[in-house]
């Protein structure tokens, strides 16, 4: 295989970058780059977990000094001989550091090219890779049990408790076929159905489970709207324990979409403090307006504040609107003066609803408690296995799609033969999802979601 | 010494069901072909149940018909009892089973190999392979005889090395008394073949005074009797006899389990392995304990003798326990026992050492077919005499052998499955191996291998016309149905009412009626006016190909699906060592069976998906 060459850190202005080589020639490639100040010794000389401090070099010019780590075959992430250059952050150098690598016949690493490489020499397994994945981008506590619990085998645990079902169902349903003369006791209508059935609801379980996994491990993309002024930058300021967002009396300070991610019990919020939302002429305004209200449809968590201080107005009842149906909350933000907001005129377009003072940082816990009941995160263990990406999901809700199908057609009068089909399509599924049965579009899958340089 | 006798480009060996659909494709495809038989009395026997087809067994009986093969007209034509099995388990599990007459099927399958042109049948036991440079060149024979041939089908059955076990005694011996064949395997292991040992077993035959058929539930066979060959006409063809139907009892398996230390496979006297999915009636009763009685089926062996045949007892206690644990039975008490139940040893292959044209890995032009590949039951036998048969008259022309895909057809299924991943016990065809029973039934087999059969030279001119006509009619009815719309009339809504389904109150698309479960094609004659008077054949696939449209359609979606890893080729010969993520397990199984493409791959057992996964990639990386 060739070898191949990336930046293993995030591509941003940071205090250091890694440069990852592996494969065959990666010391030689070392060799030529890397100039070692103290000891004489190149790095194809260096023993395995090693490292050296010295130059890179393009010929005589020096592009930056670092440390370069060797790791010898087979002890390395991918299995291969590696080389690891610390160097001083900053994409420019960073890349053109790359670049130098790449010039003397080194080939770019494809997306997933190392964790694909780990894979290959036996390092890790495919659902091992997954979950590196998942361990990667999990923000919180939470994200990381999820992630490792796939790995130590609950979520299989689950899945394996319904393909068992469905699997004995089927060898009973093969026996009776294929033995008509042996006395087998004819499969009945109703045990099908009986396990179908119970196979559903176990997938009903899991898949509705699956926005808390995802939330649990992605973070709530959370919009705080409402009108200019009711203190949805105090509620963020509250929400993030610092001040980011400016904020003023003057109705329109806030022009743009402030981000800013805060952790809320077991969750992670990205919060986005947006620009009121209420028409104006002020162009440079109006695109922030703009920019609130796509806010507003995209996000998973709506936490919509009203000041309960006024009456309540048709822009609070046009917004109340936009959130019916949605997973949002009214935090009914409490000032000094006597409670005027009658709620109990919109308040079948929220989930749920608290009262909070934004200014004395009061009612916190009561917005933390009814977030986590909105994502079921009460009783919600998250080492008990959960879905936990669009792969499995889609697995399971095609599993689930298909003995739904089998138990209609069951009901319909189909022949056994018929729903059998049905109930093996879902069988596969399962047995996808748990990585039981190969296919391509699995192994595709899991490492199309890597990044370069992992 | 041996002396020169004749050449031949294809020698069979044996003539049992694997043998004669070998040789007669062989010779019917041009090849100049001899058979060898240790009996000439002894062509096609049936030494176990004197019956041809079965669940999944029937399809390979349909599909032989349907390429050409002899085995479904000779049973047509010497059937005693017809049943179709499983009739209300849906289309995809219908199958056929006759009850056939041993005697009259033996002299109707010599008759059609003596008279077969290209053909020459000899009694005579092969002892020895002839190999040039890996590369099968002549056989000789016990009497010294040597024939030069260009290549040799191996169907010795249960014959190799047979050896015979009725409690403590043992003899060395083929089925039914026959000579078995001492010699060939030594030559066979010297070529670097693999042997092993298979056990089968076989029940009693009983005498018909002996049996108080009073006592016994009768089984009829039925009345609208469909054919094995597409080639047969339906009518005129009747059941002769009737079948019977015992129990044993907990008194019965009292007997077995007190004398089973005297069995010789429960003493540890027989080492070959038998079939799991064939048990004798003292593997049921210990693996079974739990069940309160077995059924028995009762059946006559032919109209020219007073023999029975007592299915699903096969047995090798001794003969005291024999007699002992049928008088048990009720209907049996006086039983009298004529043949003994036994069971027998034999050598056979291990499969993962051949092609999937049954030719041999490593020598050029030596083929296996039947038993002798690890299987049980002549269908599975007769299928494979077939497909050797094909490639090895295919080889002597110089032409490219041909494979059969598990899309196409129990066959291919059945190859598959034995070259892929072998097999431990002897190997029973059943619908539950085929992942797209749907698409492989019965009634269809000419449709999917009737064009296959007319390109290898097999189907005649005559019957591919008749072929196409079928065909045609086929898809215009569709055609038709599918256009046709039915006004809600109250007769209709009468009918649909008395069918237990909604009725309809605007027009509705006749083959969305008949989609519904309790409508079928034939219902809706009265309401369907211009509908052309079309052969049952006909009727049957218009009437199924709407019904199960839908399931159809998602099991050849599963078939696109699975040929994508079919299409990814691997390295032959290939060294699997060198791919480190494999598990060790994995590298061995590869490296043993060599798969030609990443869909074989992921079939052996001991190569995980993780493994799978490995080779996806690695595959990718080389590129």
């Amino acid at each position: 295989m060739s070898t191949v060459a990336a930046i293993s850190t995030p591509r941003a202005q940071g205090g250091i970058s890694v440069i990852r080589i592996s494969g065959e020639d990666a010391l030689s490639a070392a060799d030529r780059i890397f100039k070692p100040l103290s000891r004489n010794i190149l790095p194809s000389e260096m023993e395995g977990y090693t490292c050296a401090y010295g130059k890179i070099v393009n010929g005589s010019e020096v592009l930056d000094d670092g440390v370069l780590t060797v790791f010898r075959a087979p002890k390395s992430y991918t299995g291969e001989d590696v080389v690891e250059i610390s160097c001083h952050g900053g994409i420019f150098v960073t890349e053109q550091i790359l670049r130098l690598i790449l010039d003397g016949g080194i080939k770019a690493a494809g997306a997933g090219e190392f964790t694909k490489r780990a894979f290959l020499n036996g390092k890790m397994s495919l659902t091992q890779a997954e979950a590196v994945m998942d361990i990667i981008s999990a923000d919180g506590n939470a994200g990381l049990r999820c992630a490792e619990s796939l790995r130590e085998g609950a979520l299989f645990r689950r899945i394996k408790k319904v393909s068992d079902g469905m699997l004995k169902l089927l060898g009973s349903l093969a026996a009776w076929v294929d033995y008509p003369d042996d006395d087998i006791p004819a499969v009945e209508e109703y045990e099908i159905s009986a396990v179908l059935e119970a196979g559903i609801a176990d997938l009903d379980k899991l898949l509705s489970s699956y926005e808390s996994g995802r939330i649990v491990r992605e973070g709530a993309d959370t919009a705080i709207v409402g009108r200019p002024n009711v203190g949805k930058s105090t509620l963020m300021n509250l929400l993030a324990g610092c001040e980011r967002s400016i904020v003023s009396d003057t109705a329109g300070t806030t022009r743009d979409v402030v981000e800013e991610s805060v952790r809320l019990g077991d969750i992670v919020l990205r919060l986005s403090d947006t620009a009121g939302i209420h028409d104006t002429d002020d162009t440079v305004e109006s695109i922030g307006v703009d920019r609130a209200r796509k806010k507003l449809d995209a996000a998973d968590l709506i936490l919509a504040v009203f000041d309960a201080g006024s009456e309540i107005t048709s822009e609070d009842r046009e917004l109340a609107e936009k959130c019916r149906g949605r997973n949002a909350i009214a935090v009914l933000n409490k000032s000094d003066l006597e409670h005027r907001f009658d709620f109990s005129e919109i308040s079948d377009c929220f989930k749920d609803n608290v009262t909070v003072s934004a200014e004395k940082g009061e009612g916190l816990e009561r917005l933390v408690s009814a977030v986590e009941k909105l994502y079921g995160m009460t009783g919600f263990a998250p080492d008990m296995g959960v879905l936990s990406n669009e792969r499995q999901r889609s697995c399971a809700e095609r599993a689930r799609l298909c003995f739904r199908e089998a138990l209609d057609a069951l009901k319909a009068g189909a022949t056994f033969d018929a729903v059998t089909i049905l109930i093996d399509d879902g069988e596969n599924s399962l047995l996808e999802l748990t990585g039981e049965k190969a296919s391509e579009a699995v192994v595709d899958e899991v490492f199309s979601r890597f990044c370069v340089g992992k | 010494m041996s002396h020169y006798i004749d050449s031949y480009d294809v020698a069979v060996i044996g003539a049992g069901h694997a043998g004669v659909e070998a040789a007669l494709a062989a010779a019917r495809l041009g090849a100049k072909t001899v058979m060898f038989t240790i009996s000439l009395d002894n062509i096609a026997n049936m030494p176990c149940n004197p019956s041809i087809g079965g669940t999944a067994k029937g399809h390979l009986v349909r599909e032989i018909d349907a390429l050409g093969g002899e085995m479904g007209k000779a049973a047509d034509a010497c059937f005693i009892q017809s049943r179709m099995l499983n009739r209300g388990k849906g289309p995809a599990v219908h199958s056929l089973r006759v009850q056939a007459d041993r005697v009259k099927y033996h002299n109707h399958m010599k008759k059609v190999c003596e008279m077969q042109e290209n053909l020459d049948v000899k009694q005579a036991e092969v002892t020895e392979i002839l190999t040039e440079n890996g590369t099968v060149t002549g056989i000789v024979t016990h009497l010294g005889g040597e024939y030069r041939v260009k290549t040799a089908i191996i169907a010795t059955g249960t014959y190799l090395k047979g050896l015979i076990h009725v409690g403590d005694v043992s003899y060395e011996s083929g089925p039914d008394s026959t000579l078995p064949a001492r010699g060939l395997s030594d030559s066979l292991r010297g070529l670097g073949i693999n042997l092993r040992r298979f056990k089968t077993g076989t029940p009693s035959r009983v005498h018909r005074r002996s049996i108080d058929f009073d006592k016994l539930e009768i089984q009829h066979g039925d009345g609208d009797i469909q054919p094995f060959s597409f080639e047969t006409p339906r009518e005129g063809l009747e059941n002769i006899v009737l079948c019977y139907v015992a129990y044993t009892n907990e008194e019965t398996h009292k007997v077995i389990r007190e004398n089973i230390h005297r069995s010789p496979m429960y003493s540890g006297r027989i080492e070959g392995i038998g079939p799991r999915y064939c048990p004798s009636i003292e593997d049921k009763i210990v693996r079974f304990s739990e069940r309160p009685r077995h059924q028995l089926f009762i059946e006559p062996m032919g109209l020219d003798t007073e023999e029975f045949y007592l299915q699903g007892m096969s047995s090798s206690l001794p003969e005291d326990v024999q007699i002992a644990f049928l008088r048990t039975i009720k209907g049996l008490e006086r039983v009298e026992i004529m043949r003994n139940a036994y069971a027998i040893e034999y050598d056979c292959c291990d499969p993962q050492d051949l092609r999937h044209t049954l030719e041999f890995k490593n020598i050029r032009g030596l083929y296996g077919a039947g038993q002798f590949n690890g299987t049980s039951g002549y269908e599975e036998a007769a299928a494979q005499g077939l497909v050797a048969g094909i490639n090895a008259a295919r080889y002597c022309k110089g032409e490219e052998g041909i494979t059969l895909s598990r899309s196409s057809s129990y066959i291919g299924t059945l190859i598959d499955d034995l070259v892929i991943k072998g097999c431990l016990d002897p190997y029973r065809m059943m619908t539950s191996r085929s992942e797209y029973r749907l698409l492989l039934r019965q009634d269809n087999a000419d449709e999917r291998l009737t064009p296959l059969g007319y390109e290898i030279g097999l189907i005649s001119e005559e019957r591919y016309k008749l072929f196409h006509v079928k065909q045609l009619q086929i898809k215009q009815e569709i055609a038709r149905v599918k256009a046709k719309t039915l006004s809600p009339t109250a007769e209709l809504n009468k009918l649909l009412t008395e069918k237990g389904t909604a009725e309809i109150s605007t027009g509705v698309k006749m083959s969305d009626l008949i989609r519904r479960p309790q409508i079928s094609y034939e219902d809706l004659k009265p309401f369907d006016a211009k509908r052309p008077e079309l052969p049952y054949e006909v009727r049957e696939q218009v009437g199924l190909q709407i019904e199960y449209e839908g399931y159809i359609e998602r099991q050849l979606a599963e078939v696109e699906h699975v040929k994508k890893l079919e299409n990814k080729r691997l390295p032959q010969p290939f060294d699997y060592n060198e791919i480190k993520g494999l598990s060790l397990e994995a590298q061995e199984k590869l490296n043993r069976v060599q798969p030609e493409n990443i869909g074989q791959a992921s079939r052996i057992s001991g190569v995980s998906p993780a493994d799978v996964s490995v080779l996806i990639i690695w595959l990718a990386a080389r590129k």
